[in-house]
């Protein structure tokens, strides 16, 4: 488990001062445009995927602490990533939202949310972001 | 004589959940034993349908949920219990009058006139008639505080507007509408006026003779009766012109094979199908248990506890407070650099049920500039002492706790 304290400031951080925030416009970019259903955030999010490499991610919006610094520490980890590596990592996150038990060094910052679990109605702020990436990079394969 | 406690002590939900400060009553309200009594007295005594069998206790359940439209008509002053429709709620009686008068008397270059202040329930429908008949809709321009005044009003009047559609009560600012002003001046255009009083009849003495609004819709949860259930009123000679909204049994007199269908009068034709006779019966507790209490009293409670609220609210430095001059005890407000929803889960982490978002008005942010709020509110079983346990919590709040919450 990672210690309570430093889960507190790695949300802190990136709610605060987000990683890749702010859009660019250049046609290399895919964008989606998550507006959850059931809450008030609504995120852009924009990925540059070149050959098999995820270039670049950029996103704005607004959001809660959890689907900022969600958003913000993934495209961090992503970012420089071959896809299929990308969509591992996803996949993973996904699995620790579950609270599903497993070995998650890999996500890095993202293990701050490994208690999220426990807070249903929020599981979804942290998806928001991270479920944009995905579709994103799975579009690409189809092109 | 106004005894909280006594009040308090009818509430089961307050008994099984003492460890929990409700501040949702805009969203939904609590409900008191009579009406958990009249709900289970149907499903254990007369669970039958209404209006159908030849046999007793049918026709003691028709009596009974017919009753209804008595209570209903003392509980809002209505000239005749003719003019109670029973609805599932706000959004069904609203929906009617968007349909049944709307598409039947809007052309194209009418306009419907409304305000950013309007909950989806109230502009939606109206959305859809005007994309159904050509006519457009208009906006009311709000003050900068979000006031909507008469003088506004009556600039924004004019011989094009055929439906005015407003609400009565903010469900995010908590502002009273001159609704008897704009009544009198919409008529003098020969315009209707269809009132969203979903917050408002809860909250305030709606008296719509005194108020002449064409159409009144509200619901029975928010003034302590049962979901899906409500009321809209309509001035008899309007509702008799009216056509259908949904057809079905209940609603006919006549049909033939041909189609030809003859409608029961106002307000039957609005009811087909078999109706939700236990939360209308549920309904009609909550107005007599409301009416018991005096919605005089009730009012000026709610009033001094919005009093409290906001001088409280007032001393906080670290919150954006949004409508210090709400006429209901309704609170809405920011705790600044801290996103909507993460107060809103540390409030709950301290038992304390509020709503974050932007409560269903999806364009307020034109008039405020805030996207997302919490909203407070309040209503007569809640208390000085839990507004001040709020606000001990609300003083103490920051960004590292709300996370801590959450980790």
């Amino acid at each position: 488990m990672m210690d309570t304290e430093l889960k507190r400031a790695i949300l802190i951080d990136h709610y605060q001062k987000p990683h890749n925030h702010g859009l660019v416009e250049d046609a290399r970019y895919k964008m989606k445009h998550q507006a959850s259903s059931s809450c008030i955030d609504d995120i852009k999010v924009q990925l540059d995927i070149e050959g098999d490499i995820v270039k670049d991610v950029r996103f704005d919006g607004v959001g809660c602490t959890i689907s900022t610094a969600s958003t913000s520490i993934f495209s961090d980890l992503i970012k420089g990533k071959k896809r299929a590596e990308a969509l591992e990592m996803i996949e993973q996150y996904y699995r620790l939202l579950k609270g599903e038990a497993g070995d998650y060094e890999d996500l890095e910052e993202a293990q701050a949310f490994e208690t999220l679990y426990a807070q249903p109605n929020r599981v979804k702020c942290g998806l928001i972001g991270v479920e944009a990436m995905e579709e994103l990079i799975r579009e690409s394969y189809e092109k | 004589m106004f005894d909280v406690e006594k009040i308090r002590n009818d509430f089961p939900m307050i008994r099984n959940h003492p460890e929990i400060i409700y501040f949702d009553s805009a969203a939904t309200a609590y409900k008191p034993q009579p009406v958990i009594d009249a709900v289970a007295d149907f499903y254990n005594y007369r669970t039958v349908n209404v209006h159908r069998g030849d046999y007793p206790l049918s026709f003691e359940a028709s009596r009974l949920y017919e009753d209804t439209r008595k209570v209903m008509k003392k509980f809002i002053n209505a000239r005749s219990e003719k003019e109670i429709v029973l609805t599932y709620g706000a959004t069904s009686g609203l929906n009617i009058v968007a349909y049944s008068y709307g598409h039947f008397n809007l052309k194209e270059g009418d306009v419907v006139l409304t305000s950013y202040l309007e909950h989806a329930s109230d502009i939606l429908p109206w959305f859809k008639t005007c994309e159904m008949t050509g006519a457009k809709i208009e906006y009311v321009p709000l003050t900068e505080d979000g006031h909507l005044t008469v003088e506004n009003f009556e600039k924004a009047m004019h011989e094009g507007v055929k439906v005015v559609a407003l609400t009565f009560v903010s469900n995010v600012l908590g502002y009273e509408l001159p609704v008897k002003e704009i009544c009198r001046i919409a008529h003098s255009y020969g315009a209707i006026v269809a009132i969203d009083g979903a917050q408002a009849v809860p909250h305030a003495i709606v008296d719509v003779q005194d108020l002449d609004c064409d159409f009144l819709a509200f619901s029975s949860h928010k003034m302590c009766g049962p979901s899906g259930a409500g009321v809209l009123y309509g001035k008899y000679e309007l509702l008799d012109k009216m056509n259908a909204f949904l057809f079905g049994g209940g609603a006919n007199a006549r049909f033939d094979k041909e189609g030809n269908i003859i409608l029961k009068e106002a307000p039957y034709k609005f009811e087909a199908g078999t109706p939700n006779i236990e939360g209308t019966l549920g309904m009609k507790a909550a107005a007599e248990y409301l009416m018991n209490i005096g919605m005089e009293n009730i009012v000026a409670y709610d009033r001094e506890l919005q009093k409290y609220f906001s001088e409280k609210m007032l001393a906080l430095d670290n919150i954006e407070y949004y409508n210090p001059k709400a006429d209901v005890g309704l609170v809405t407000f920011n705790v600044k650099g801290i996103f909507a929803q993460d107060a809103a889960s540390y409030l709950a982490a301290n038992r304390i049920d509020v709503r974050s978002g932007n409560h269903c008005a999806k364009i307020l942010w034109n008039a405020i500039g805030a996207t997302e709020t919490l909203r407070a509110s309040l209503y007569l079983y809640n208390t000085k002492a839990e507004i001040d346990r709020f606000i001990e919590v609300l003083r103490d709040i920051t960004l590292e706790k709300c996370v801590g919450v959450l980790l």
